[in-house]
């Protein structure tokens, strides 16, 4: 009955100055998204074309006028050696991003929850986030000041010591622990505050109760804080996961100083290498191929992780 | 006695970890707050080291001279450098207002249930949470279409809006204005947008603060639309004036062979010491303000992470 009421009412509305009005407000906005996130998803047609730029004349009516290559320009994404690595970079990565940086995070949330003094923790909370608010830029200054090859801390101290200085930037098996330390050290306090904020929101008579029934503090974090993180830790997940062929491009790029040379093995991922075709020679639509199956790849998985959540426990999926 | 007061005043005084459990974190912490921190200092230390003992000892956290010769070099040849901070300034400024407005605007419309258009609206701000064009179509379309290369817009327009800000606007709309005060303004004759004028934004203030200051420290910290879109030096913000410095100088570094030109050009740059002087100019300004709003983001992470 109800329902049907709801329904009929729904039929009966008529467009009404109040929407014109609130149509007015939504347009610029809207303007936006249409040029900033629907044009390029079109443009990713590129990626299927043999993309020419005429001299003189419109985006559109270049992309409407290139050749059709059909799937070539992945055929030369497959074929170059490049895509392994990169392929293989980026979603190792990420992995151990999401695996460590969960845990660290999570672990020093819960710690800093249960020190004494409120007055340290918001100290200590206040210190960790501060790297956060860095652009990689600056951070790779401050690799560069401890790295340096004639100048850097790191160095020196070897020097001092009688050995001879090792070369940063050209080791290779060095960077995966500098790139992981990097990342950890700039993103451990942005999302331990982000489980902290969960972690005071929890009711506490559920600790009363658990501490009537006997249970000690490690018990209580075990049985009752946990399970009450699940949802934020598993929307996190999400998160990353839906970005894991995508590589948060400052640290990659700004840190290794444009994965080049000698450690391209161990720092190049899928952005980077977009990134550096798109400033060299190499045709546009061979790397527009790479953005169109990165972008497709993510879809996927941000829908399918999504699923399984929503499989498992039906709150905490986001879509 | 401030501890026991402390102690006292939370609910389960006995409920806490014992003693050494938590000197044991506080060392812990200690060690980690200093490690975030402790680069900033190095850093500062070497932008006030004598050049000589940069070049006797590389960078160290005792040198054997100081001096403000670098800050004093940024302020005479220094130039580029004002320029710099000044289109930082203006990115950074016009962005933001630009960036709230739109954000807030269209959260307030996805906040009105009874708005025709609304799924048509959700979906054109959802979508673009899943799937985009990536690197390469933007990059053609906003050089092709919008002929934003070399422009001062590039640094500003596409960093403008993100779905996730004006989710986090909708649900903090929806939660805080109640629909009978709208209604209620409409009967008396008001306009959607003075209602959203005079009552939505005067009664989301934490929200504006919020978002305002997500977006402040995002376009301070961009160096990326730069390094896509601006090759003119006259347009660089400082931190692609930084990552300038810092390629070339590595350019050179990889580079050995390039000759006397090189060696000339070398010459020019800043020295060791003003490279890590820009560096503390950018960062200064974050240093100084964020402590105070650090309270506005941890709210503003807080109502991102209520499901809208």
């Amino acid at each position: 009955m109800r329902s049907e009421s709801v329904r009929t009412k729904r039929k009966k509305r008529h467009w009404t100055k109040n929407d014109t009005e609130l149509s007015i407000l939504a347009l610029p906005t809207t303007v936006w998204y249409i040029l900033f996130c629907f044009l390029p998803m079109f443009g990713l047609v590129i990626a299927f074309k043999n993309y020419k730029i005429t001299g003189g004349k419109s985006f559109i009516y270049n992309v409407i006028h290139s050749e059709w290559a059909g799937f070539k320009n992945f055929e030369f994404l497959i074929k170059s050696n490049d895509l392994y690595i990169i392929l293989r970079n980026t979603i190792l990565y990420n992995l151990t991003f999401i695996v460590l940086g969960m845990v660290l995070s999570v672990g020093m949330a819960i710690m800093i929850s249960l020190l004494h003094n409120k007055r340290k923790s918001k100290v200590y909370q206040t210190l960790m986030f501060f790297p956060y608010f860095m652009s990689w830029v600056v951070v790779a200054y401050f690799l560069d000041a401890f790295l340096n090859q004639s100048n850097g801390l790191v160095n020196g101290m070897i020097r001092d010591a009688g050995n001879t200085p090792i070369q940063w930037y050209m080791k290779a098996g060095l960077w995966p622990f500098i790139l992981i330390f990097m990342y950890l050290w700039k993103s451990t306090g942005y999302n331990m505050i982000i489980y902290l904020s969960s972690i005071t929101g929890i009711d506490t008579t559920l600790y009363e109760a658990a501490v009537v029934d006997g249970a000690n503090k490690r018990q209580q974090v075990w049985y009752i804080t946990l399970p009450c993180l699940k949802n934020v830790i598993i929307m996190m997940f999400i998160l990353n996961v839906g970005k894991i062929f995508y590589s948060d491009f400052g640290l990659f790029y700004q840190l290794s100083q444009g994965a080049s040379g000698s450690i391209f093995n161990a720092t190049a991922t899928i952005d980077t290498y977009v990134f550096n075709a798109l400033q060299s020679a190499t045709p546009i639509g061979m790397t527009s191929a790479a953005t169109f199956f990165q972008s497709v790849a993510c879809c996927i998985t941000i829908l399918v992780a999504n699923a399984i959540v929503k499989k498992i426990d039906e709150d905490s999926a986001i879509i | 006695m401030g501890k026991n007061k402390e102690a006292e005043n939370s609910a389960s005084r006995l409920n806490m970890i014992a003693g050494k459990t938590n000197a044991f974190f506080n060392i812990i912490f200690t060690i980690v707050a200093l490690m975030c921190i402790i680069p900033v200092v190095f850093i500062f230390i070497i932008s006030i080291s004598s050049e000589q003992s940069i070049k006797m000892n590389g960078y160290r956290f005792i040198p054997e001279a100081f001096s403000i010769d670098s800050y004093l070099f940024l302020f005479r040849e220094g130039e580029m450098i004002v320029h710099a901070l000044g289109i930082s300034i203006l990115v950074t400024v016009v962005g933001t207002v630009l960036g709230v407005a739109l954000t807030t605007l269209m959260g307030y419309v996805l906040s009105r249930s009874d708005y025709k258009l609304k799924g048509f609206c959700t979906m054109i701000v959802f979508i673009p949470m899943i799937f985009n064009g990536g690197m390469i179509s933007s990059y053609v379309v906003n050089t092709q279409f919008m002929h934003l290369k070399d422009s001062i817009w590039a640094l500003i327009l596409p960093l403008c809006v993100s779905s996730f800000n004006v989710i986090i606007c909708k649900t903090f709309f929806k939660t805080n204005i109640p629909d009978s005060v709208i209604e209620s303004a409409q009967i008396d004759g008001a306009s959607q947008l003075t209602i959203f004028g005079k009552i939505a934004i005067p009664l989301s203030k934490p929200l504006i603060a919020t978002i305002a200051l997500f977006l402040t420290f995002g376009y301070w910290n961009d160096w990326f639309q730069s390094s896509l879109y601006i090759t003119n030096t006259k347009l660089f913000s400082l931190q692609a004036l930084l990552d300038h410095v810092q390629r070339n100088i590595q350019m050179m570094a990889n580079n050995p062979t390039l000759g006397v030109t090189m060696q000339q050009y070398m010459n020019s740059m800043p020295k060791e010491g003003a490279r890590m002087a820009m560096a503390i100019i950018i960062i200064v300004p974050i240093a100084c303000t964020y402590p105070f709003f650090q309270k506005y983001f941890i709210s503003g992470l807080t109502v991102g992470a209520v499901k809208g």
